[in-house]
């Protein structure tokens, strides 16, 4: 059995909203540098050198890469063999973020549905907890900007429409999605489970590295298929038109009902921010 | 791509008439910012017969929720946000003389009609690009709502801050025209 204190995670969950927000991922940078390679439109290379720069003086100058700094999406993988002390797990989470987003300056964007009043602190922040072997805990901050996800869908699709349907449904969704989502985007496609393990398991499609392959070899094809079409649609950087429409798509797939096919589609803007940490 | 063309508020519609989609254009001078909630409480005080905030002529409105400023910056990132859900209140300002807005995303055909009853401009910033954006506000004051935090409507000292026409007075799409082009 390992001891791991609560107070550390919220110091963790605190440095990672702030690194999150300041820091682009090498692997989004790298993906920007392919697309002005590959792009014919002046404009849209222009405007993706413009999100290079923006990235650098983020993290050289500590400003925010956005001033959305997202609702704190966190993940934790918590090993079975952990024995948490010091308080409540969840409270130390919101904490964390709480102090990442007053003191990294970050902008708090959480509100009542109703009366739009603003929280004040960036929370409750969104909690995704997953038990599993061994005596580690990993931590994933990962900031969720509310353009993109407005974007995002869940949709119930009849078994019948086969990968077809499904490739149609999330091209469609992207092509709807016009300039709003902040393209280039990258599309977290999850398919099959239940209607809320749909959009969880698109989420963490997100999470894997831009650029990398799908270890399943159909959805690796079925990744590169839908980016071809996704990025003949011409919508381009900031829908301004070009090649680069979305910079990856992502999928994650699982069993589901036999009367069912749901299919979620969460678009994620280019500043793809998720940082992690494991005790 | 051509020169960007230079423009100061408050706009007149000789300006508007000149631009058209795909301009590239850097602003000097001042911008409001205004998004969700200080759009509702602006429409909400016209149907009650108020006053806005601000003399409204002429100017030009920036949908941003900025990041709090680290101490001795005048604000923190500060990039568009997206405009649709602005599109409910945008044609009553252009009634009371809003000229140009500036966020990022799509309008209704009801606003791109508005814009051309009322001479107005859409222009775009790049979404996304708030750190760089940033650079090119020299001073942020708030001068309503501050209990909306970063809704509040601030007051923008800008320099060369860039932006592209996306609708024009004439009710053309850049969004539109665009992706045309590159579509296969």
């Amino acid at each position: 059995m390992r001891e791991i204190n609560v107070q550390e995670v919220a110091e963790r969950v605190k440095d990672l909203c702030i690194a999150a927000n300041l820091e682009l991922g090498a692997d989004v940078l790298k993906a920007f540098d392919r697309a002005i390679a590959q792009e014919e439109s002046p404009v849209a290379r222009d405007i993706l050198e413009q999100l290079k720069e923006n990235a650098r003086i983020a993290r050289e100058e500590r400003i925010p890469i956005c001033q959305d700094t997202g609702l704190a999406v966190v993940f934790v993988e918590l090993g079975q063999e952990v024995r948490l002390l010091g308080g409540d797990l969840n409270e130390a989470i919101h904490k964390g973020v709480r102090q990442g987003y007053q003191e990294g300056y970050l902008r708090k964007s959480a509100c009542h549905p109703f009366s739009r009043m603003n929280t004040g602190d960036n929370t409750p922040a969104i909690i995704h907890l997953e038990m599993v072997p061994g005596e580690q805990m990993k931590l994933i901050v990962a900031p969720k900007g509310g353009g993109s996800e407005n974007m995002s869908r869940v949709e119930m699709l009849t078994p019948s429409v086969g990968i077809e349907g499904i490739k149609d449904y999330v091209v469609e969704r992207v092509r709807a999605s016009g300039s709003n989502p902040c393209p280039p985007t990258i599309v977290g496609v999850g398919i099959g489970g239940t209607f809320e393990q749909a959009a969880l398991i698109a989420k963490k499609a997100l999470l894997r590295p831009v650029g990398s392959r799908n270890p399943d070899s159909e959805l690796a094809v079925m990744e590169d298929d839908l980016l071809d079409r996704i990025n003949q649609l011409g919508i381009g950087p900031q829908g301004l038109g070009g090649r680069t429409t979305s910079l990856a798509v992502h999928i994650n797939l699982m069993p589901c009902h036999i009367a069912s096919l749901p299919l979620a589609v969460n678009i994620q803007c280019h500043v793809h921010r998720h940082k992690e940490v494991t005790l | 791509m051509t020169e960007p063309m230079r423009l100061t508020p408050p706009l007149n519609d000789n300006d508007l008439e000149n631009l058209k989609i795909g301009d590239r254009i850097l602003i000097s001078g001042i911008l409001y910012t205004g998004r969700d909630a200080a759009h509702k409480r602006m429409v909400d005080l016209l149907d009650r017969g108020g006053e806005l905030p601000f003399d409204i002529r002429g100017q030009v409105i920036y949908y941003v929720g900025p990041s709090p400023p680290r101490p001795g910056l005048p604000i923190g990132a500060a990039g568009p946000t997206t405009s649709y859900r602005m599109d409910a209140y945008s044609p009553r300002l252009m009634q009371q003389g809003l000229k140009g807005m500036i966020g990022k995303g799509m309008r209704s055909r009801e606003v791109i009609e508005a814009m051309e009853q009322y001479h107005c401009v859409y222009m775009a910033a790049v979404g996304g690009a708030g750190a760089l954006l940033s650079k090119c506000i020299k001073k942020a004051e708030v001068i309503a709502y501050e209990d909306l935090g970063p809704e509040a409507v601030r007051r923008l000292e800008v320099e060369n801050f860039p932006a592209i026409v996306v609708n024009d007075v004439r009710g053309n799409d850049l969004y539109e025209e665009g992706a045309k082009r590159y579509r296969r």
